[in-house]
């Protein structure tokens, strides 16, 4: 079986998102970050690529759509769930703590980190004081966040990413391109290339259960050499010191209990207080997430494995006490990491998750990442027609579009909207409050539409008539018709 | 008392005859309906991009505008939502003015089904109609239920309108509620992705046999209509006060183009 390819030297591995869609910013230096726009362009050119993913993440969100109606509490279950997380944002500090007491009472190691690289030492610290060269990992979007597997591979560490997306887009040393379903921007073919050259599999397979064969088969050496295992948590129950992760694959559970070392990376924001609200989000995530009833594996952890075991539990901040103190943006703490509203979001689907050059992509992403890097993150909150869709999936019920709306005023406020964007709208501002200078304008503009040659009108420097005809202009305006037919003809009858 | 006529600033300029079908319709019921000079825009345009301090005293016109009036009737559901919803950061919460226009105005079709509860129309359309869902008339207004949501009601406004048209056929595209891709500003900002979008959309709405996309925002039409008339597809649009008033269809390759040659 091929080795993998020498992975990238990085000096800090928390240098920031990916530069280039999907790709290690350290493989390619520092390439200047381009807004969503210049991102989007490059994947909506493949017009038969954009159809096949907005097909893909459409046929989830129709399975979703399947599975909310099947249950006639679902609107309850989104109202109570979001209540649920009202209060634990609220109660936060006391439940993490209380957290904490029970599970050490558990047998449990809690450590606190307050940054990325607080994260990436404390793991790489965990690991180095045990002699422990080889990671096995599950799917979490934190470590991603983290970006710690470039920082521990440039630490001689090899780190195996066990969930199958997350493995193709790892082996393709690329980012995932959506929380849920890591590698969804990558068809079954590139797959079947990817795995020839890594895993040795025949030559144009594309068949997927030839494919997940082999992947199986080649995950499960590293788990038996794994020394170490990583996972995610989804929730983190403060009375009880427990915690659930939810996979489809039980690579979570093999990489949890084969090694002696269980390091679960949580978000602060992961914590629910009680047991019974768990039913609430088991019930809501996978129908959000993927259209299914439930996750095939929902795994507690009440402690280590056994009494050779250690257990260690890495709660993060990162940035969320932050937004925890923003009245606006709080809500969006409550995020259950589902993907629905990506999987229902129209531009998503069409511009790929690569797009918005962030861990976490679409919605939700584009109300989380200004909150960290407003300046680089400036044009994700407009990288959204504001159809609200997002809202009306979200299972805690986060206002997502009214969210992104606020962002925009926020940058307002920042002072950080460019004069392209301002300008405009100073001029409309001008014109909309003075109804003479309104009507005067439009009634040239009209004529000039109509008596210039087209290509005033439909030209380079019009994007709006790249691929769309103007409106055909009419002669007169309504606010004339009504004074020439209504106003003046009441005169006249009166 | 008399209904207040809101009509937003592109129709006046490029739709008279969506806001005459408006006050012919509203007429037509026996309403008396004035339609108060002076007015331009609602402000969505600035507030939508971030300029709160463009968008204050714009809002704050049409308030002025409107305070005197019991009730308010827009052919728009965005900008109806945009004063129903989303006037609130440029007012005292409790200015008397401001509460009274808010809850007093009202987007076409819920003003028909819901304040005068329309019987008959007395029209005639012999089409086969496809409705767009404008997304801010269905998730900010509620006019549907959309596609998405389990709560209240299944009602929908517009199709029981369009129901009530002789003649009419109504065809649905397989994506009930999706998105056109217009979205204001999104529409040159987020360029490509918008014209995919509303590409997207149009192809459903071919597919379903529709000869007509109908919709309660023109401003979503004028995007698809764009599109439509740049590609030469077999559909046209209209805004539905102009099919509730039975106005003669005009097939896309009739209409002449934007400008003089």
């Amino acid at each position: 079986m091929p080795t993998l390819m020498p992975l990238p030297v990085v000096s800090n591995g928390a240098a920031g998102d990916a530069n280039r869609p999907g790709e290690h910013a350290a493989d390619n230096g520092p390439v200047p970050h381009r807004d969503h726009p210049s991102m989007a362009h490059d994947f909506v050119a493949n017009v038969e690529r954009t159809h096949w993913h907005d097909g893909a993440l459409w046929f989830v969100r129709n399975k979703r759509d399947a599975q909310a109606s099947a249950i006639p509490e679902w609107e309850y279950l989104r109202e109570t769930a979001g209540a649920i997380k009202t209060e634990a944002i609220a109660r936060l500090p006391e439940l993490l703590e209380q957290f904490e007491a029970n599970a050490k009472k558990l047998g449990v190691v809690v450590h606190w980190a307050i940054d990325a690289d607080e994260h990436n030492r404390i793991v790489l610290d965990i690991l180095q004081s045990r002699g422990i060269m080889r990671l096995v990992k599950s799917k979490s979007m934190l470590t991603e966040e983290c970006h710690l597997n470039a920082f521990l591979e440039a630490r001689g560490i090899e780190v195996i990413d066990t969930d199958l997306g997350e493995r193709i887009v790892q082996l393709r040393r690329e980012t995932p391109s959506h929380i849920v379903l890591p590698a969804i921007h990558i068809k079954k073919e590139e797959v079947g290339e990817t795995f020839h050259q890594h895993l040795g599999t025949e030559a144009g397979a594309s068949d997927p259960q030839y494919l997940t064969e082999a992947a199986r088969g080649h995950l499960r050496g590293k788990f038996l050499r794994g020394e170490a295992g990583l996972t995610g948590v989804n929730f983190a129950i403060a009375e009880t010191g427990g915690f659930v992760v939810c996979t489809n694959e039980g690579n979570a559970d093999l990489g949890a209990v084969l090694p002696q070392i269980h390091i679960a990376s949580m978000g602060m924001e992961k914590i629910i207080p009680r047991l019974e609200d768990l039913s609430v989000f088991t019930r809501l995530l996978a129908r959000s997430a993927t259209g299914q009833p439930i996750t095939t594996y929902t795994s507690h952890f009440h402690g280590p494995r056994d009494s050779e075991g250690e257990l260690h539990v890495v709660i993060v901040d990162n940035g969320r006490t932050a937004l925890r103190q923003s009245k606006t943006f709080r809500a969006a703490l409550g995020c259950i990491r589902c993907g629905a509203c990506m999987n229902t979001c129209p531009v998503f689907r069409r511009s790929g998750g690569h797009s918005y050059g962030a861990t976490v992509p679409g919605p939700i992403g584009s109300v989380l990442n200004p909150a960290s890097d407003d300046v680089r993150h400036q044009s994700l909150p407009y990288a959204c027609s504001l159809c609200g869709s997002c809202t009306d999936v979200c299972p805690v019920k986060i206002p997502l579009h009214h969210q992104l709306l606020a962002w925009r005023k926020e940058f307002g406020k920042r002072g950080l909207l460019k004069i392209g964007k301002t300008l405009p709208m100073k001029a409309a501002s001008h014109l909309f409050r003075h109804p003479w200078l309104f009507q005067t304008v439009g009634r040239w503009g009209r004529a000039a539409m109509r008596s210039l040659p087209r290509i005033a009108f439909v030209n380079r420097f019009n994007v709006w008539s790249r691929d769309r005809e103007l409106p055909t202009p009419p002669s007169q305006s309504f606010s004339s018709w009504y004074r020439q037919n209504r106003e003046e003809k009441n005169g006249r009858d009166q | 008392m008399a209904v207040a006529l809101f009509v937003p600033c592109y129709i006046d300029q490029f739709y008279p005859d969506v806001a005459i079908a408006t006050l012919e319709l509203l007429e037509r019921q026996g309403l008396e309906v004035v339609f108060p000079s002076g007015q331009t825009c609602c402000g969505q345009p600035m507030a939508n991009t971030g300029c709160s301090a463009e968008a204050a005293p714009v809002a704050r016109r049409l308030v002025e505008l409107f305070a005197e009036f019991d009730q308010v009737v827009c052919p728009s559901g965005s900008c109806t939502a945009m004063v129903r919803h989303h006037y609130a950061d440029y007012f005292e919460p409790d200015d008397p003015d401001y509460q009274k226009v808010r809850e007093s105005t009202f987007e076409l079709c819920e003003f028909l089904t819901d304040v005068v509860g329309v019987d008959s129309l007395s029209t005639r359309f012999p089409h086969r109609v496809s409705v767009h869902q404008s997304c801010h008339g269905l998730r900010e207004l509620r006019l549907a239920a959309s596609s998405e949501t389990r709560f209240g009601d299944r009602r929908d406004k517009l199709g029981e309108l369009l129901a009530k048209v002789d003649g009419i056929t109504l065809t649905s595209p397989q994506r009930l509620d999706e998105c056109c891709g217009f979205g204001g500003t999104f529409a040159v900002n987020e360029v490509d992705v918008s014209v995919a979008m509303g590409r997207d959309r149009i192809a459903d709405h071919v597919g379903s046999d529709s000869e007509v996309i109908v919709a309660g925002d023109m401003s979503c039409l004028m995007h698809l209509d764009g599109l439509i008339r740049r590609s030469g597809q077999p559909i046209t649009v209209m805004h539905i006060a102009q099919v509730l008033m039975g106005r003669p269809l005009v097939p896309t390759n009739q209409r002449q183009l934007n400008s003089g040659r």
